[in-house]
């Protein structure tokens, strides 16, 4: 016999793994997007230290004049992010499973522990429950960043419908640039969740596919206990009364 | 979180189900996702992703408010050097005396108008963020006619509830179709300025349209004719894949 404990509840298994592919076409649509106007870079004294994107870059990925049908993708495929994002959300509201996700008041110094432990820094982990403090911390700011493209995605999408929006985001251009570095953030949430997975090992992934953890029984607790036998056994003394 | 206990060949096949679903939605996946990568292209891209641009252009018209104005800048924060981005319509050599602007009404009257006619009417200046599909943008300085002033002189209240307006070079290879909404939306002109002179040839002279509620791929260029429908017109870059509405 063995023990399972449910760790994830099948919606959210369901939600992971749609949003996971669903993301992946958003990115690539959206870098056949970028392309047509690829002014970002991160420049140091007037210098370009990394320019988003190098040439080869596009041309491994087939990007170069597919403008049109990236947007075509895109403006299809934000449905699905949008509304798969959403019933997360109001699940995870909903369900409670919220509990295990929001950071608390202990989560960003733990969270800060988490970090040194996993950079072999430190030992020890602090107690945690499903998720450890960084995994907190992370989880919720990735669904706090599909809410950003949203956002900065509609302002860029309807700039006048959703004027009010646009302006929130500092204006157009402005909305155009969080929408690209929001990209960027999830690259590298990506390239970090991955790591940790696989650190984690297998049955860490597995319990992201069948939903449950599988435990070794814990020992079978004693019942009453019985009399053993080098114990005197004491014999009852009825006491009668004696008639005289 | 809730504990179970069971048998060691139940969480095996417990383990095996869950797999086993897993790899079939995944199979699903790619297999849907091959389909609509091969799928028979309607204008330019595929058959659903054309619908999906459609359904969009359903959503977001009925969305739109002709109230809702694009922002406008003062005349100083307009760039001097404009951008050029397609020469479409234009290789033909224009033949500035006998231009006229062909009008074609819903009963098939076609008025010609003369620059200097639609010049009467009274003259709208617009700085406003330029906005290229392609991504860039720029704040620009146009002057011409409300299309909303022109439609009311020239009596055009019968042509203006239709749904579309279709508007075309001279030459007829460059051609876009604008929904009414957009057309009579006050912010759009029948622009013959641009920083205060004359367009330059580059840029559509003698007219060209200016609705800065689309993106440039409809700021159609010397424009030659105007005419009304309940169907949509044909769309030059619509037909190359990209969205009809291309609306903000």
């Amino acid at each position: 016999m063995k023990k399972i404990v449910i760790k994830h509840p099948l919606a959210i298994r369901w939600f992971h793994w749609i949003n996971f592919p669903v993301l992946a076409v958003m990115i690539w649509s959206g870098l056949m997007i970028y392309w047509a106007n690829d002014v970002y870079a991160i420049k140091i004294g007037g210098k370009a230290l990394i320019k988003f994107f190098p040439k080869s870059f596009y041309e491994a990925l087939n990007l170069p004049f597919h403008l049109a049908e990236g947007m075509a993708y895109h403006f299809l495929f934000m449905w699905l992010f949008f509304v798969n994002g959403l019933l997360y959300v109001f699940y995870t509201a909903f369900s409670g499973q919220w509990r295990y996700l929001l950071p608390n008041r202990k989560s960003f110094r733990e969270g800060w522990l988490v970090l040194l432990h996993d950079l072999h820094i430190k030992k020890g982990l602090p107690p945690q429950t499903k998720y450890n403090a960084a995994q907190r911390i992370a989880y919720t700011a990735i669904i706090i960043m599909g809410f950003g493209s949203i956002i900065t995605g509609l302002s860029i999408y309807k700039p006048v419908q959703f004027g009010w929006l646009a302006t929130l985001c500092g204006g157009y251009e402005a909305a155009r640039l969080e929408h690209f570095v929001l990209t960027i953030g999830y690259c590298l949430f990506f390239v970090v969740h991955i790591m940790q997975v696989i650190l984690a090992g297998w049955k860490n992934f597995r319990s992201m596919v069948t939903g449950f953890d599988v435990l070794p029984l814990p020992k079978a607790e004693p019942k009453e206990p019985e009399p053993s036998e080098d114990e005197p056994i004491i014999e009852p003394v009825i006491i009668t009364p004696v008639n005289s | 979180m809730k504990e179970r206990i069971i048998s060691e060949k139940a969480v095996f096949l417990k383990t095996i189900f869950a797999f086993v679903i897993f790899i079939a939605a995944f199979s699903i996946g790619v297999y849907a996702w091959k389909k609509l990568r091969h799928e028979v292209k309607v204008a330019g891209v595929q058959s659903t992703l054309r619908k999906g641009l459609n359904t969009n252009e359903k959503i977001f018209s009925n969305l739109f408010s002709e109230k809702r104005l694009v922002k406008t800048y003062p005349i100083s924060e307009a760039v001097s050097h404009v951008r050029v981005n397609g020469k479409e319509g234009l290789r033909t050599p224009v033949d500035t005396a006998n231009w006229r602007l062909q009008l074609v009404k819903k009963d098939g009257d076609t008025l010609s108008l003369t620059l200097d006619d639609i010049k009467k009417l009274p003259k709208t200046d617009i700085v406003f963020d330029f906005k290229c599909i392609e991504g860039w943008s720029q704040k620009t300085w146009w002057s011409g006619v409300k299309f909303a002033d022109f439609v009311k002189f020239y009596h055009l209240d019968d042509e203006a509830k239709l749904a579309y307006a279709g508007l075309a070079t001279p030459d007829k290879e460059y051609y876009v179709g604008i929904d009414m909404a957009s057309m009579i939306q006050p912010q759009t002109l029948l622009c013959y300025e641009m920083n205060g002179k004359p367009l330059p040839l580059d840029q559509g002279f003698p007219l060209r349209l200016i609705i800065p509620v689309k993106y440039g791929i409809k700021h159609l260029k010397r424009i030659g004719t105007i005419f009304f429908s309940n169907q949509k017109p044909p769309d030059f870059w619509a037909e190359r894949g990209y969205d009809y509405y291309a609306g903000h």
